[in-house]
């Protein structure tokens, strides 16, 4: 039970990181591969703040503000100086690893000692449960547990909510056309360039700020905790995809969602049946490479089968 | 109302490919005028268009609407005093977005986009009632995906949009051409609607001669990137569109005596 328990805190954590490559990728079909480098630079920012006293909530706002800062970086090297999208990504990316080693200090930053949103979400939970530990359909559970459950479900509903609202705005349907057809948008007074950069930054500010959630859950900040994370990211807005199967945004954003709990479910499971840890990453790519391939294979097998 | 001086585009510009697309055109049009532009394919009429719309900058020459110069204003820049017409349905809509969602993007043409909600409820009738006036049963559809109508259908409400704030100038860049003939015959009398009710100053862009002939008060030929010929007034009011393809063949006759006079050259000094 605690392992699903915490497969669906990760999976609502990570689905934030998520709904920011739903951004890039989806609105603007950017392969942002900035994200790799945000998500720890979320976390890093949050830890160097946390351990210096700092508020959780300012520490994970702080996380939010600095991938967004990154974000805008990759933005304007690709819409200013016309760098190719994944490489304006990879630039920012390196770039960001030297810097997340000089926000934290070390490698690895503990955060087992200090007050984190996870602290709180321990009280809410002792408070529901009145114990450390309670029965949840018979299973033993603890109240760190369900309160972090609760907790980042909460936010998960609110920042969902936010996009949701967000791109039924005048601005926000102007950055949605701007993926969806450069050129009219254009021809209705849309500088592009801006939208990309806009959203760009809002993408990795969310990546960055799953990145501050997790390192609180988890208990610690590390270097070389975001390799792979825009992989995980993609698998979850294709399995969102398939999962609703519509291009409306409200329908979208809860696919995605729903992508990234059932994507960390899989895995957990996965890993329960005795799949090595090791192999994680090779198994999400492998999952991604089929998720691309795939309906393209069906398309052709599909018109093979009517053309004879 | 548009005012275009001596302007000059080399594309790829030092290369093999290098396209002398224009070469010093001048164009004066006035506030309220409908003017129609033919010309071979490679004359320049899509380049001239495109380059008032700012889709890319000029090598040389000024171009100004409304009084103002805006030979170095970006293309979105611009797109507060244009509406534009694509020859390609596709290039004037969000495919995945509703006719609703599209039209609204379209009121806003040029006036800053904030955090106001794109479809309030108000808004949602007046939408209905224009997209109503097209007479294509369209008002049931404005929750659909736009790139679900046909390209008549999607043509016709781009041009909705081009001129729901009402543009100093509408741009059409041979906006019937990929229409089947049915769909071509509507887009073109609801342009006619359109623009005189509005009394919109108009840059049509047709390789159609019965669209020349029949539509506008002005037709401008062009020719290797530069004004060949200009009727307006009287001259406009007589031709037909035998006069029209006559002045073709002219040009194509020129060419070839072009060609074979270069021949020659070469046959004697080469």
């Amino acid at each position: 039970m605690t392992l699903l328990l915490s497969a669906w805190t990760i999976g609502l954590i990570l689905s934030l990181l998520s709904l920011g490559i739903y951004i890039s990728y989806r609105v603007f079909r950017f392969a942002d591969i900035t994200a790799d480098g945000s998500v720890t630079f979320g976390a890093a920012t949050a830890a160097a703040l946390l351990t210096r006293g700092v508020h959780p909530v300012t520490a994970s706002i702080a996380a939010f503000v600095a991938g967004g800062l990154a974000g805008i970086c990759t933005g304007v090297l690709h819409t200013r100086f016309k760098i190719n999208q994944l490489l304006s990504g990879i630039l920012v990316m390196t770039a960001l690893y030297s810097i997340n080693l000089h926000v934290m200090g070390s490698s690895n930053l503990p955060l087992l000692s200090v007050t984190t949103i996870t602290t709180y979400a321990q009280d809410l939970g002792r408070k529901i449960t009145g114990h450390d530990s309670a029965t949840l359909l018979g299973w033993p559970v603890s109240a760190r547990d369900v309160g972090s459950l609760i907790v980042v479900g909460s936010i998960v509903l609110i920042i969902a909510l936010i996009a949701w609202l967000f791109f039924n705005t005048n601005l926000g349907s102007a950055m949605r056309a701007s993926g969806d057809n450069e050129q009219m948008i254009r021809a209705l007074g849309v500088s592009v360039e801006n939208m990309i950069v806009l959203g760009l930054c809002i993408a990795n500010g969310l990546v960055a700020f799953a990145g501050a959630l997790l390192a609180q859950y988890q208990g610690f900040a590390d270097v070389q905790m975001g390799i792979g994370m825009i992989v995980w990211g993609l698998a979850s807005v294709i399995i969102g995809r398939a999962l609703i199967g519509t291009d409306s945004v409200g329908a979208a954003l809860i696919g995605t969602i729903m992508g990234s709990v059932l994507f960390r479910l899989i895995i957990a499971l996965a890993l329960r049946w005795g799949l090595n840890p090791n192999d994680l990453k090779l198994v999400t790519a492998i999952f991604v490479f089929g998720a691309l391939v795939l309906p393209m294979t069906l398309q052709k097998v599909k018109r093979h089968a009517a053309g004879s | 109302m548009l005012q275009v001086r001596e302007l000059r585009k080399t594309f790829f510009e030092g290369t093999p490919n290098e396209v002398r697309a224009l070469r010093g055109v001048s164009l004066d049009i006035e506030d309220g005028s409908f003017v129609i532009v033919i010309g071979t394919n490679g004359s320049g009429k899509s380049t001239l268009l495109n380059a008032v719309a700012g889709s890319f900058y000029v090598d040389r020459g000024t171009i100004s609407i409304a009084e103002k110069d805006v030979t170095r204003w970006p293309e979105h820049r611009r797109a507060s005093m244009i509406g534009r017409v694509f020859q390609n349905p596709f290039s004037g809509t969000a495919p995945t977005m509703t006719v609703a969602e599209n039209l609204a993007l379209a009121a806003r043409r040029g006036l800053r986009r904030g955090l106001g909600r794109l479809l309030p409820a108000r808004i949602q009738n007046e939408l209905r009632d224009r997209v109503a006036t097209l007479n294509m049963q369209l008002e049931n559809r404005m929750h659909n995906p736009i790139g679900t109508l046909s390209g008549g259908q999607r043509q016709a409400l781009t041009l909705l949009m081009a001129t729901w704030r009402r543009p100093d100038l509408l741009l059409l860049d041979e906006h019937t051409a990929a229409l089947d003939p049915k769909s071509a015959d509507q887009i073109v009398r609801l342009t006619e609607d359109v623009v005189s009710q509005h009394k919109l100053t108009t840059l049509m862009v047709t390789h159609s001669m019965q669209q020349a002939a029949t539509l506008g008060d002005r037709i401008v030929m062009m020719n290797q990137g530069s004004v060949y010929a200009d009727y307006s007034g009287a001259r406009r009011r007589h031709v037909r569109a035998e006069d029209l393809v006559r002045r073709f063949d002219e040009i194509r006759r020129d060419e070839l005596l072009d060609a074979s006079a270069a021949e020659m050259l070469r046959d004697a000094y080469v």
